[in-house]
């Protein structure tokens, strides 16, 4: 502590010395210090820029589409580029479908790995390994999950089909699903384990003196305790959900149409446009495109601040 | 729980630790499957040839990988160039202006950046810059990359300079140091380790991502050293060999998994290595 403490004036005497020793011409600072002041602050602008940049663009360049199809968009069922025709409505059931299929998937495992490394083991070996591995799988590309999903998924997901009498495809939704529960395991987990974290010892001591055992401990005290910061978690996993395009878009079976069962092949938002962007001949159908696009910039957008504004509260509660 | 009796209680008890135990470890059981189907495939395909030549027409024995490997440093480097100096600058000024209404205007703004899924970003590169050119180009690509990697970097950056103790700042201003030196070379330099990891994890990040380089870099069957024209990238080869119909483009697109997972998965490491050696610590 006491050589810490020593230790930073040094540091910062000789580093200034340094510094002065360089040039020290008064005269000469006050147009550099402007600069640089207004070089930090027109970076700050710049992201503003950015994002009110993206939004107009995308707006703009689907209007075409909001004024041939106004509100009837999101609720047509027909997507046929040939005829001109284009309603949002099978992506936009597929979205959902698969976004909360895949989390509903992915809730008991993240759950769990959130209460097991919050709760039961915090220090050593084993949550290390376990931390770690979870962070390899969300360093994983997503390609690189949807090339796995393809080839090894598939054909056991075929399996499962075949079993149950439904036509064995392999690819759909389902498939999709699963795919999607793995990538976003991270994410929900990651911050559980960080809020059970920070439940106070006294509330569980508290529960423990009057004879509650662990499990109706993280029952009735841990996780009510916690339960906007879970929530939290899983609402930004599925945000992650809605967004994610490669693994989705190689193994759902791109189908316009909307989904009549879980296997069923279909498209959400983000495939259909990987998948049609580059062969959108005319300007309607890019138009359409973009709104698609539009649509899960801000579909994602108030999901991710609602999941963030609910985190800001926590930190300040705890 | 009070009607129960104790022993069912502690039974309850014993089952829920099993379930989360079980739960926790079944969860990285993909991982383990994706890594070992990666090593078994991909290592079959890869050797000297396949990381210096070109990919092969279909039927051809062969062929490797050296344009991907090549686009995808190039994206990376204009995404680099693109976003390292913007993002580090915005991170000091949100560090150094913690109130106020435009910090508080570019931090809604940087997580809105976070959240925007990758697809989306690319439509934006091509409508900003693939369209005025009238060509895929790298550099639409790079740009594309580059604005995902912003938002982790001006994020770690504020995080970062933020642990730093305001007496550092104010024993070098007391020395008569200018604002401008004290925050270039005593605050950046004593968050450095916080600053070269978030660029580490952000390359991370996209070097990975093809969404958003399906419609800007496009792809190249060819090497391409022109940033205005497209180039192929790791993660678009893996995407486009293995929709393919042909078993030796399905062996090529393992190897290339193998090498853009072993690529990745060594930067997260290495920047998990940074953070521990060469930690911010006052």
């Amino acid at each position: 502590m006491n050589a810490d403490r020593e230790q930073y004036p040094v540091v910062s005497l000789y580093s200034a010395d340094k510094i002065i020793s360089e040039k020290a011409d008064v005269n000469f600072t006050a147009p550099a210090e402007n600069i640089f002041h207004s070089l930090l602050a027109g970076a700050a602008v710049f992201m503003v820029l950015l994002v009110a940049g993206i939004f107009l663009t995308l707006l703009i360049e689907s209007l075409p589409s909001i004024k041939a199809f106004g509100i009837r968009f999101l609720y047509g069922k027909t997507w046929d580029p040939v005829a001109g025709e284009f309603g949002a409505l099978p992506f936009l059931a597929g979205t959902l479908i698969t976004a909360f299929l895949s989390l509903a998937i992915s809730l008991p495992f993240s759950l769990s790995l959130s209460i097991f490394l919050g709760e039961y083991s915090t220090k050593g070996a084993v949550p290390a390994i376990l931390q770690t591995a979870i962070e390899l799988l969300a360093g994983i590309p997503s390609v690189i999950y949807g090339f796995w999903g393809l080839f090894i998924l598939v054909p056991i997901v075929r399996g499962i089909e075949m079993k149950l009498g439904v036509a064995p495809l392999g690819i759909g939704i389902f498939t999709s699903a699963l795919v999607l529960a793995i990538m976003i395991i991270p994410y929900a987990a990651s911050l559980g384990r960080e809020v059970i974290r920070l439940v106070p010892d006294e509330l569980k001591e508290a529960a423990y003196s009057l004879g509650a055992t662990r499990f109706e401990v993280i029952k009735k005290v841990v996780l009510p305790y916690v339960f906007s910061g879970i929530t939290a978690g899983n609402l930004l996993a599925l945000g992650r959900a809605i967004g994610e395009t490669m693994a989705v878009t190689m193994v759902i079976g791109n189908a316009n149409v909307i989904p009549k069962s879980i296997f069923a092949p279909a498209n959400t938002m983000a495939s259909v446009i990987a998948n049609e962007f580059t062969e959108a001949t005319d300007h309607i159908y890019l138009s359409s495109l973009v709104e698609i696009g539009l649509l899960l910039f801000v579909v994602t957008m108030v999901i991710n601040i609602a999941g963030k504004q609910i985190i800001k509260k926590m930190s300040v509660q705890v | 729980m009070a009607n129960e009796h104790i022993s069912l209680r502690i039974v309850k008890d014993k089952l829920f630790k099993l379930l989360v135990i079980g739960f926790s470890f079944a969860s990285i059981l993909p991982l383990l499957f994706i890594l070992f189907y990666i090593f078994k495939n991909g290592v079959a395909a890869i050797d000297w040839q396949f990381l210096t030549e070109l990919p092969k027409p279909v039927g051809e024995i062969g062929g490797g990988i050296s344009n991907a490997i090549i686009g995808t440093l190039m994206l990376v480097i204009i995404a680099s160039i693109c976003s390292i100096p913007m993002g580090i600058a915005a991170g000091i000024y949100l560090s150094e202006h913690q109130q106020g209404r435009l910090s508080s205007a570019v931090r809604l703004c940087v997580e809105i950046l976070q959240g925007i899924p990758s697809i989306v970003i690319g439509i934006i590169a091509y409508v900003w810059i693939v369209m005025p050119l009238r060509t895929f180009s790298a550099v639409s690509g790079g740009i594309a990359l580059g604005i995902m990697m912003l938002p982790i970097i001006v994020r770690s950056t504020e995080e970062t300079l933020k642990l730093i103790p305001e007496s550092l700042k104010e024993a070098s201003l007391a020395l008569g140091v200018p604002y401008y030196k004290t925050i270039l070379k005593v605050i950046v330099p004593a968050g450095l380790s916080g600053i070269v990891t978030a660029v580490i994890i952000s390359i991370a990040r996209v070097a990975g991502e093809t969404a958003p380089l399906l419609f800007t870099a496009f792809g190249n069957p060819f090497m391409n050293l022109n940033i205005l024209k497209p180039v192929n990238s790791l993660p678009l080869l893996v995407f486009n060999y293995a929709a393919s119909p042909y078993p030796e483009w399905h062996a090529l697109a393992w190897g290339a998994s193998l090498v853009l997972a072993v690529f990745v998965l060594a930067l997260n490491v290495f920047a998990k290595v940074i953070t521990r050696k060469w930690k911010v610590q006052f």
